[in-house]
């Protein structure tokens, strides 16, 4: 006799306007196992899942649950098909209690305080069955963020999901909460819950899972038994064998030291330490490359870097110390000291979409010598300037009066790289350079920074695209949970070692 | 690529949601048994048809261009104005002070200093309001409509006990001296041989209504505070990123707001009743908000609507005076715009944008 | 100041704190829902007109009182399909409500009376009497206790004690049903409800038809029961009192009560100058007074007396997301 899976999707499709982020996808998970899934960021891993829980509606493909052919419209159908997602951003009621969170759109009956009885002695059965105590009468916003996750757990199983979801859930855990968290789900597995474990942490996917299916750029490239694969395979599946870029480069000539980061500690609006003590150092004339899974600190790095984050610690650029919360820390001072950014993100940060060319030529930039006249843009210096700059960067449509939203993606990296690169900095902040963009402007964005480089001036590069990472870093430092797990060379190194560390095995301090 | 080209965004919407409001402003009258027509008829030449028609269209244009600029301003830092009412009634008092208490040897310099006078009061009631939201975060919303009911409060209170002069039972200040009298249309344009109504009270503001909105034009467009403004408009975690202080910007932008608005007084107080009335405002203030949303917060666009709100109210002026129809019809008119321009502008770009796609796309096969 | 005077004056804050609770409540249920309304104002105006007007011309003040709540609703149907349906922008979607209701309220009573904007004055049935308590008459010879009730608590029309009842029974709604919890939650975290299988829109639409309700039953007690009839204008701010007075209420139902008896009880001193002058021997200038609901709100706003704080999802229309 076979046992039907608890999940089997078949040929699943989706596609956000020209974006296929979903490819032909299918599945089989057992019941009674916690089957993991990973890849890079925008690998499709979210979307499938949301496709499963209603969210999205697939193009093509078919969904079966428990052996039966399952039409999931919306949220309401998943719960009633016994599906419960614990998403990556949970979705609480801050100022509600557990209970009510608990209750909410599961209440039994229209009063409620049968329904608020009913769902503590229920409450109260399902911590003693998996161990997940939690404090009822509390409100959200006064407990933790892994409490808050178990919440989020419980109001699963309070509607008798038997398939549960959990997208990223140790993004925000502390590595002892993570650690408590898998032994629930062990704890669940036990009872014969069928868990779904969406991350891009290698470690969690070998402690973890029964199986697991790698994803890469919308498509799933494998399922295998956990027991049967290794860290190493998995890092290369989700990692990939693309076309090695090649960058003509000579070696590295360092100089003096321009960007000196000691003790660097950076919390987030909540109070969660995202970064713990960064010492990095980056010369005159070289590449330093950030490796890391998205998520685990670089962003606040750059941030503090760029002047519009505060952090705690000692910089200094050129010998010069950096204020980190005090009025001078902001991205016009930044610039003063000879910083320029290229932020990860260039349609939130780097560009104002609905500008032409040439106004978000001069962002940033606008109280420069060159650029005004008095209290005035000088207009048509900045036009003539970004014609200038289009040309030499070979941004296309050449077009300075086009609005930024109208480039594709490579043609807006270009015109943020072209104004920052061409101030001439002595540091160069750039994140995930090449994210969304096309193969043709791939090469030349590297090139560009190459160039830099060799005119003698310090680069800090972040990404999380290894390839990029190893082809263009003079060294390689390696964050991982606000860490710097440690630095390699290029040459001494190769993508399983740094998938490990990225992965936060390996020689930690 | 944009969905739809700019000449539709620019034009074709405020123009369907105007033909929207027309529309139903229609219906409203013929259910009142009214003829739409007719009534149209009338305004048109009632508001245009003469000097004088031009004379009163201008001279409320002239108030509503500075109220629309007030709102302009704001929108584009993504700040929602709505104390221009309140902003307006200060720029009164100030005007009124400068004008009563300074001996002004000539017009002009009274203009000057009166318009001064008016934008500093303004600034100055828009400035609680945009600290608070600045440093505290209040919404500027909740804390402009308030501030409107203070000043109207503080308002009743000047011209009761403070301005009024003794023995009138009027709630109103002295009238200004003759010195501070400014030159209408008529006068204006007398020596250069070009008949304009008398009685109009058009007067020399709208020269200075016509220079903020290129002011303001220049300033969004062509000065570094415009652009941070735009900026941090459109994108918050831009202007972060580019180091452009939000405290500085939201102060800055409200104090011009609040300036523009108060100085709507050097018409309607100093040029038309030349003496500080209650209520001098009259929803000037309010009708600064329709303008804004017309005119899509464009300076040019700005005018426009204000000329043709202009035309709305001596339009509606007429057909009080002839017809059953009550001046309140504008104020129903100038609700539907708000609607179809401001809140329902999905309601009219959505199937546009669709229309635009599906064109493109046979052009494309 | 004499105890008869006393209770005048607390009898003519309860007949003003009515509408502004009215009103306020209205404005709760919305918010606390996630939609921002400064359209009370106009939909009061609008209630207040229809329900004296039909009022007037059906000699039923409860069939005007229909009429009023299906004005105001009316209105309420626009600020959703704008501020839901096409999620547009709540605040200029009320600003065009008020003046919606202030224009179409003059031009329909002209075209309907032509009085000049104003309904006929209402008589007999057509408008709300004030009730005689049980025993009220009787009691109303005993020391301290017998006025109190005669005066202050018997004698007002039933829309007061409806109003009065709301607020318990919101706090009800609110606090002890499912239909409550939901509503509290759409308005703190709309995707909260939304994974949970509740909708969102369905949730948010009620809310606003319950605010609806409200400000109708607040327009026609304006036009039917503190006045006789409807003129030009009538709400008169108090939309925007009601606004204030749910911010200083910090959108809870029993202090909405408290702070609108606060204000009602400004607007009754309003009246009555000389009692705040032999009170306190200061002369209180009657213009302070009606600024003071404002100048609280602001005060309120600026975080002096504790922060504010509103529902966190106020003012943002729910767009879907991963």
């Amino acid at each position: 006799m076979t046992t039907a899976p608890a999940i089997e999707l078949k040929g699943i499709s989706k596609a956000f306007g020209p974006v296929q982020a979903n490819k032909d996808i299918s599945i089989r998970v057992m019941p009674g196992t916690i089957h993991g899934i990973i890849g890079e960021n925008g690998a499709g891993k979210s979307t499938l899942m949301s496709i499963l829980y209603g969210f999205y509606k697939a193009d093509k493909g078919e969904i079966f649950i428990k052996g039966y052919k399952t039409q999931i419209p919306d949220s309401q159908a998943a719960i009633a098909a016994g599906i419960g997602m614990v998403f990556q951003h949970f979705k609480l009621v801050e100022n509600f209690t557990v209970l009510e969170n608990i209750i909410l759109g599961a209440e039994d009956g229209r009063w409620l305080k049968p329904s608020i009885a009913k769902a503590r002695r229920t409450l109260l059965e399902l911590s003693e069955d998996y161990g997940l105590s939690v404090e009822p009468d509390a409100l959200i916003q006064d407990i933790g963020v892994g409490m808050q996750q178990r919440v989020e757990i419980l109001k699963a199983l309070y509607r008798q999901a038997d398939i549960l979801i959990l997208d990223e859930p140790t993004g925000v855990l502390t590595p002892a909460e993570a650690d408590q968290l898998f032994r629930i789900l062990d704890r669940l597995r036990a009872e014969g819950k069928t868990i779904i474990l969406i991350t891009h942490k290698l470690r969690e996917i070998m402690d973890t899972t029964d199986t697991v299916s790698v994803m890469r750029r919308g498509e799933m490239t494998a399922t295998v038994k956990t027991a049967e694969t290794s860290p190493a395979e998995l890092a290369e599946l989700m990692v990939g064998r693309k076309v090695l870029l090649r960058v003509d480069k000579t070696p590295a000539q360092p100089k003096d030291v321009v960007l000196d980061i000691k003790d660097l500690h950076v919390r987030d609006e909540k109070g969660v330490e995202r970064l713990k003590g960064i010492n990095l150092t980056v010369r005159a004339g070289e590449v330093l490359g950030i490796a890391g899974v998205a998520g685990n600190g670089q962003s606040e790095l750059l941030e503090v870097l760029g002047g519009y984050a505060e952090g705690t610690g000692n910089i200094t650029v050129n010998g010069q110390p950096l204020d980190l919360t005090g009025k001078y820390s902001d991205g016009q001072s930044r610039r003063a000291h000879g910083i320029a950014h290229v932020p990860e993100d260039r349609q939130r940060e780097g560009l104002i979409m609905e500008f032409a060319a040439w106004e978000n030529v001069a962002f940033g930039y606008h109280h420069d010598e060159a650029y005004r006249s008095g209290a005035l843009m000088d207009n048509t210096a900045i036009r003539e300037d970004t014609e200038g700059k289009m040309e030499r960067f070979d941004v296309r449509p050449p077009d300075p009066k086009l609005a930024a939203k109208n480039f594709s993606g490579g043609n807006q990296q270009k015109i943020v790289l072209a104004r920052e690169i061409e101030r001439n900095p002595d540091l160069l902040l750039i994140g995930q350079p090449t994210r969304g963009v096309d193969i043709g402007a791939i090469e030349f964005i590297h090139q560009q920074i190459i160039a830099l480089r060799d005119k003698g001036k310090a680069v800090l590069l972040v990404s999380v695209e290894l390839d990029e990472i190893m082809a263009l870093s003079d060294r390689i430092a390696v964050m991982f949970d606000g860490h710097i797990m440690g630095e390699r060379l290029p040459s001494q190194t190769d993508e399983k070692e740094l998938g490990l560390l990225m992965a936060g095995i390996g020689a930690q301090k | 690529m944009d969905v739809m080209p700019k000449w539709a965004e620019v034009i074709l919407v405020p123009l369907i949601s105007l033909l929207l409001a027309a529309v139903i402003s229609a219906l409203v009258i013929l259910a009142i048994g009214e003829d739409p027509v007719a009534a149209a008829k009338l305004m048109v030449t009632g508001a245009l048809g003469s000097t004088y028609g031009w004379g009163y269209t201008l001279y409320y244009a002239t108030n509503f261009m500075f109220t629309g600029l007030a709102v302009s301003i704001a929108f584009h830092a993504r700040l929602f104005n709505i104390g221009g009412e309140g902003q307006a009634a200060l720029g009164g008092l100030g005007v009124a002070l400068a004008c009563l208490y300074i001996p002004w040897p000539h017009w002009s310099l009274a203009l000057v200093g009166a318009a001064v006078a008016a934008g500093l009061f303004g600034a100055a009631w828009a400035a609680m309001p945009a600290y608070l939201q600045a440093r505290r975060g209040s919404h500027i919303v909740i804390t402009t409509i308030m501030f409107n009911f203070i000043a109207a409060s503080l308002l009743n209170y000047v011209l009761v006990n403070l301005l009024r002069p003794k023995g009138s039972m009027d709630p109103a200040s002295a009238r200004f001296p003759d010195a501070v009298h400014l030159p209408t249309l008529h006068e204006l344009l007398a020596p250069l041989g070009i008949a304009f109504s008398k009685s109009a009270p058009a007067n020399v503001s709208l020269l200075v209504a016509v220079a903020a909105c290129v002011f303001l034009w220049f300033l969004i467009w062509r000065t570094r505070l415009g652009y941070e403004i735009r900026s941090f408009g459109h994108s918050e975690s831009a202007a972060k990123y580019a180091g452009m202080p939000p405290f500085k910007i939201i102060m800055v932008t409200m104090l011009i707001s609040g300036a523009l608005a108060g100085m709507m007084a050097i018409n309607n107080v100093m040029g038309e009743a030349e003496r500080l009335v209650l209520n001098s405002v009259e929803g000037a203030g309010f009708i600064g908000i329709a303008v804004a949303l017309m005119g899509r917060s464009h300076p040019l666009g700005v005018f426009i609507a204000a000329i043709l709100f202009g035309f709305l109210y001596q339009g509606g002026a007429e057909l009080a005076l002839w017809t059953a129809i009550p001046r309140e019809l504008i104020v129903v008119i100038q609700a539907l715009v708000i609607l179809f321009t401001g809140a329902l502008d999905n309601m009219v770009r959505m199937p546009l944008e669709r229309m635009f796609l599906a064109l493109r796309m046979r052009k494309e096969v | 100041m004499d105890f008869l005077t006393l209770i005048q004056l607390l009898d003519s804050a309860v007949r003003l704190a009515t509408p502004l609770l009215l009103a306020c409540l209205a404005g709760l249920y919305s918010e606390r829902a996630g939609i921002f309304d400064i359209g009370l104002e106009g939909k009061m105006l609008a209630a207040a007109f229809f329900s004296a007007a039909i009022a007037a011309l059906t000699g039923s003040v409860w069939i005007g009182l229909l009429a009023g709540i299906a004005a105001s609703l009316a209105l309420s149907a626009i600020h959703g399909v704008a501020s839901i349906t096409f999620r547009g922008n709540q605040l200029i979607s009320g600003v065009a409500i008020n003046f919606l209701a202030a224009g179409l309220t003059v031009l329909i009573a002209q075209s309907w009376f032509k009085q000049g904007g104003r309904t006929p004055s209402l008589i007999g049935n057509a408008r709300f009497e004030p009730i005689t308590l049980p025993f009220a008459e009787a009691l109303q010879n005993v020391p301290v206790l017998g006025p109190i009730y005669y005066e202050l608590i018997s004698g007002h029309s039933i829309l007061v004690y409806i109003a009065f009842a709301a607020v318990p029974f919101t706090w009800w709604l609110l606090f002890r049903t499912r239909f409550g919890l939901r509503l509290r939650a759409v308005g703190e975290n709309p995707a909260a409800v939304d994974t949970a299988g509740v909708s969102v829109v369905g949730l948010r639409f009620a809310a606003v038809g319950i605010c609806g309700i409200l400000c109708g039953i607040a327009g026609a007690y304006l036009s039917t029961a503190l006045q006789a009839g409807f003129v030009k204008d009538m709400a008169a701010g108090r939309g925007f009192i009601a606004l204030a007075a749910l911010i200083f209420a910090k959108w809870r139902p029993w202090y909405a009560l408290y702070a609108c008896l606060l204000f009602g009880l400004f607007g009754a001193l309003e009246t009555r100058p000389d009692v705040i002058e032999n009170l306190i021997g200061v002369k209180v200038q009657i213009q302070l007074l009606a600024a003071l609901p404002y100048l609280m709100t602001v005060i309120i706003l600026a975080g002096f007396v504790g922060k504010a704080i509103p529902p966190r999802a106020g003012g943002e229309p729910y767009v879907k997301e991963r």
